[in-house]
């Protein structure tokens, strides 16, 4: 399974993504430069973590425009997994492909500690090696990750099943201090539609090998790998 | 003819502004006790050639749609003067 790991300038995740997918998971990935405009011969693309452009005007906004983002678009109307983790899940709302934005953190601060997770959806391509609200511990590393959309669009996200992760604590309850930023329904992942684009402010690449203290993370990287084996 | 567009966007009024509550009690900590709220939002001025005033208007808005705001989370007003 060839990965895309897009590389925007400010992106600071890129090397943790491209370590787990060819150390850890041992498939085929590239860093692509964000001027690059072919994805064409990849499987799954990436969109790291950071600072794209700084994070000046918001966050993703001009990342947004940037000349691979069209080949990414293409690439997610095609039917393919694209993953977008924090800042790449604010490009994803930036640019439309999931709805809402995620809002500066309730307590102004940035976050950077492990918090837990559920598993909400354990039926989609990103999350099916793992079971029904499984709950993971999982690195967190932003200040504007508080998910808001409209009340339309929230009802819309529940309704389909289209939240896939939620914060919660270690017994994987929804208490208020489990939601570390005031994200709306405790929303930390939610995938699009047609089920094919996943937005998640947690960090699994962070935490996908037992030496760095928890893999909590790999089975999202291994559902999509085991998604894609099983179509060829 | 060149425009000067003065471009206020503020938060929706649906949604929470962490910035300005943090103004507000640091407001009333300091005895301004008439003070009932705070909402922070950004200030942008933007120069545009346009042949008239109508069409740089046109021009400003196709900014703040595209780039500039995020009608999720932001409404935004303008004023043009000519420069």
């Amino acid at each position: 399974m060839k990965f895309a790991v897009i590389l925007f300038p400010g992106s600071n995740c890129e090397v943790d993504c491209v370590h787990v997918i060819k150390e850890v998971l041992q498939e085929p990935v590239t860093t692509v430069w964000h001027k690059d405009t072919d994805l064409s011969e990849f499987d799954a693309v990436i969109l790291p973590g950071g600072f794209s452009y700084g994070d000046y005007l918001r966050c993703g906004a001009i990342a947004r425009f940037s000349p691979i983002m069209e080949a990414v678009i293409a690439h997610a109307k095609a039917g393919k997994p694209v993953l977008g983790i924090c800042n790449g899940f604010q490009i994803l709302t930036e640019c439309g492909l999931l709805p809402g934005v995620l809002l500066r953190n309730r307590s102004l601060q940035f976050i950077c500690e492990d918090r837990f997770i559920r598993v909400e959806n354990n039926l989609t391509q990103f999350t099916h090696q793992y079971s029904k609200h499984q709950v993971l511990r999982i690195p967190i590393a932003h200040a504007e990750g508080n998910y808001y959309a409209d009340p339309e669009t929230i009802e819309k996200l529940e309704s389909e099943n289209r939240v896939v992760f939620r914060y919660c604590d270690e017994q994987g309850n929804l208490t208020e201090e489990s939601n570390p930023n005031g994200a709306m329904n405790h929303i930390a992942g939610i995938i699009n539609e047609a089920g094919n684009v996943l937005g998640m402010m947690p960090h699994p690449e962070r935490l996908s090998e037992i030496i760095l203290g928890g893999d909590d993370g790999l089975a999202l990287f291994e559902s999509m790998l085991k998604t894609w084996r099983d179509r060829i | 003819m060149k425009y000067k567009a003065a471009i206020n966007i503020t938060l929706r009024p649906s949604i929470l502004d962490p910035q300005g509550s943090a103004a507000l009690k640091s407001l009333k900590s300091l005895n301004y006790t008439f003070v009932d709220s705070v909402r922070i939002g950004k200030f942008m001025e933007v120069v545009v050639e346009a042949n008239d005033i109508i069409i740089a208007e046109a021009l400003v808005r196709e900014l703040c749609q595209v780039l500039l705001t995020n009608p999720v989370m932001e409404d935004y007003t303008l004023t043009l003067t000519e420069v």
